[in-house]
């Protein structure tokens, strides 16, 4: 099986710090991977990297079937090859209702003069109603995003994720500030979501990360420690001594 | 234009509705009508303070909705009024220069009316021959397309560059400042073609309308504004609705998560910053013909900052707030530094208007800013009773130009 992402041999340094340190990563179309480690170990940086956010001074970033590299575009084009990310801290518009929030997120044509004429037909309401059903804001449609809860925000970002119809997608600490069903739905959710995509998942919280079950890469002080599952990286005394020693 | 659009913004009929009955008042009123209620001059200043108004829909919009706070948009303003004034100066001139002419034994060339016309014009700067920018002058409708090509590629072309590199929230209100700035400096040189300090005058006299009275020219301008106005608020309602007003809106208040959903934001600045500019330019175009003259003082940057208080005056992110605040702010401002304000006398000091009016203007500005950034388009939430969501006072948004959870409509 050929990688949909691999990211070989990366570094970044911020004011003299190094955040990555000759990082590899791989992932297949469709596979789900938890990405564990300390506060501080890179996780997001390593996100930023993916999604053009942050340059890394070397290494290569190649994505899809054609392995194109991704250094030279920036994030609304990352975004648009089918790079979707959701954010530590809920991230939506609150000035606006979650229908809107959504309908910006529906995959369409993105440029300014395509949007300025672009008006909902019933295809899109349709669309935009079944994922509101799929993160369970039906009922919030019309509310205005800022008057929706911590949890339900995370969801509406997870809704408009969805929206973009990505074809990988990186998700950072979800489960942060959502009670114990609403993680249960997430686990679900991104199990299901990785049988038609890749998806990897950042998460420092290890029942979190048992229950997805799945391949788990351990990045500590900027590069890959251990990788395999759950059971196997948690016996690697390397492992036990960042997590445990200290 | 479809139904749906009016009857989700029903705003838009609202103002078209007022906008309506007040021109046809101030028509019924005015001295083109007989009644002369409205004194000509009187007339002229209500036009150009819907050209004014047309302006701050324009600031509303890159302001308000975007998040640009540019502090240059009354430069786009007045090159548009430069550009209309080069063919009326340049028309009229030619006018005069035949009349006089025609009386002499042999007909002139066309050579020789040309020089004549160019020493008329540029005699003030000791100049005597029409620079390369006068090549179109002659012609009403190459310089109509030139008000709206010359702002719309300069904005173009500043835009590119500074949203290009990523420039936002308080530098851009700068870098906007300094190419106004440059633009008036250069204008005030002799050698820029344009007559320097002097500038275009003479603007409200129309070539080929000579025998037209002033109290018809006025009406006539004060119906064109009003339509420009009338169109520049459905235009800018329909950008600012559905999709494009989602993203707009959404790159005031984060712009790198609207990154992230795969929209340009470059592009979109661009495109907000340059039809801005080009509603600016025409409404520039309009004002300048009734206020009959010009200069590069037009240019000052504080023109644009005080485009700006209007709009934070009237209340930014809503179409009839910036209107509003245009209208009221500045024909107050016209009232007191006009020297008709009456001054108070304090016993050990006089406030003289004039010299107070912009301590006065400031401080609303200020308190506006603080207590009420809803501005007075706020007042029709009181109306109709619409409640914002309770976010503690927190921004909506992580970046500058994000509204305060205080600005936030429904
Ligand atoms: N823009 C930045 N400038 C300077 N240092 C940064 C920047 N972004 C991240 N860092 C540093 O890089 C390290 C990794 O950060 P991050 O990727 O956020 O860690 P994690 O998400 O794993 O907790 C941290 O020490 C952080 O302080
Ligand atoms: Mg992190």
């Amino acid at each position: 099986m050929s990688a949909l992402l691999e990211v070989s041999g990366v570094s970044v340094t911020f004011d003299g710090f190094r955040a990555i340190n000759n990082l590899s990563f791989s992932i297949g179309a469709a596979e789900l991977r938890a990405i564990i480690g300390p506060n501080g170990a890179g996780k997001t940086t390593f996100m930023d990297i993916v999604t053009g956010k942050t340059r890394p001074d070397k290494g290569r970033v190649l994505w899809g079937e054609r392995s194109q590299s991704l250094l030279s575009f920036n994030e609304a084009q990352i975004a648009r090859m089918g790079v979707g990310r959701k954010f530590q801290r809920p991230t939506v518009f609150e000035d606006q209702s979650v229908s809107d929030n959504l309908m910006m997120a529906l995959k369409a044509r993105r440029g300014p003069f395509s949007v300025l004429w672009w008006r909902p037909a019933q295809e899109h309401r349709d669309k935009v109603a079944a994922l509101a059903a799929e993160v369970g804001l039906s009922e919030q449609l019309a509310r205005k995003a800022g008057e929706l809860s911590h949890g339900q925000k995370q969801w509406l970002e997870i809704g408009m994720l969805l929206a973009q119809e990505p074809r990988l997608l990186l998700v950072d600490e979800p489960a942060a500030g959502m009670t114990l069903a609403e993680r249960e739905h997430t686990t679900k959710l991104l199990v299901e979501l990785a049988k038609t995509r890749a998806v990897v998942v950042v998460e420092h919280d290890m029942e979190f990360v048992r229950r997805l079950n799945c391949k788990v890469t351990v990045l500590h002080e900027g590069s890959v420690l251990a990788e395999g599952s759950l059971d196997h990286v948690t016996k690697n005394p390397d492992v036990i001594e960042v997590y445990l020693g200290r | 234009m479809s139904r749906t659009f009016l009857a989700k913004n029903p705003s838009v009929l609202w103002f078209l509705l007022i906008l309506s009955a007040f021109t046809l008042g101030v028509t019924l009123l005015s001295d083109a009508f007989g009644l002369d209620i409205v004194s000509t001059s009187f007339v002229k200043t209500l036009g150009k303070t819907l050209c004014l108004c047309l302006v701050a829909l324009a600031m509303d919009l890159i302001w308000g909705y975007a998040g640009i706070l540019s502090l240059g948009h009354m430069a786009f303003f007045a090159i548009g009024g430069y550009m209309i004034g080069m063919w009326l100066m340049y028309a009229r001139t030619a006018e005069i220069v035949a009349g006089a002419m025609a009386s002499e034994a042999l007909p002139a060339t066309a050579e020789e009316l040309r020089n004549a016309i160019a020493s008329q014009i540029f005699g003030v700067v000791g100049g005597s021959d029409l620079p390369l920018i006068w090549s179109f002058a002659h012609s009403f409708w190459v310089q109509l397309l030139l008000v709206v090509l010359v702002p719309g590629l300069l904005a173009l072309i500043f835009g590119w560059l500074a949203f290009r590199s990523r420039v936002t929230g308080v530098y851009l209100s700068i870098l906007t400042q300094a190419m106004t700035l440059a633009l008036a400096l250069y204008l005030f040189q002799n050698d820029s073609g344009l007559r320097g300090n002097n500038g275009l005058s003479g603007l409200q006299n129309i070539p080929g309308l000579a025998d037209v009275s002033q109290a018809d020219l006025s009406i006539w301008f004060f119906w064109a504004s009003a339509l420009a106005l009338g169109l520049g608020y459905v235009l800018v309602a329909w950008v600012a609705s559905g999709k494009f007003g989602s993203v707009i809106r959404a790159i005031r208040d984060d712009e790198q998560r609207v990154r992230f959903l795969g929209y340009s934001v470059e592009g979109y600045k661009l495109f907000v910053f340059t039809l801005t500019a080009i509603i600016a330019a025409i409404a520039g175009a309009l004002y300048y013909p009734q206020a009959g003259i010009i200069n590069p003082a037009e240019l000052a940057p504080i023109a644009s900052i005080y485009l700006a208080v209007w709009v934070a005056i009237g209340g930014r992110g809503r179409l009839y707030g910036a209107v509003i605040g245009a209208a009221f702010v500045s024909l107050l401002s016209s009232w007191f530094t006009g020297g008709r304000a009456p001054s108070v006398n304090l016993g050990f000091y006089t406030i003289n208007w004039v010299d107070w009016w912009l301590i006065l203007l400031g401080l609303a500005f200020v308190m506006v800013t603080l207590f009420a950034p809803k501005g007075m388009g706020g007042l029709f939430d009181l109306l109709t009773k619409i409640a914002s969501p309770d976010r503690k006072g927190a921004p909506l948004g992580p970046d500058d130009g994000a509204l305060m959870e205080k600005e936030a409509q429904k």
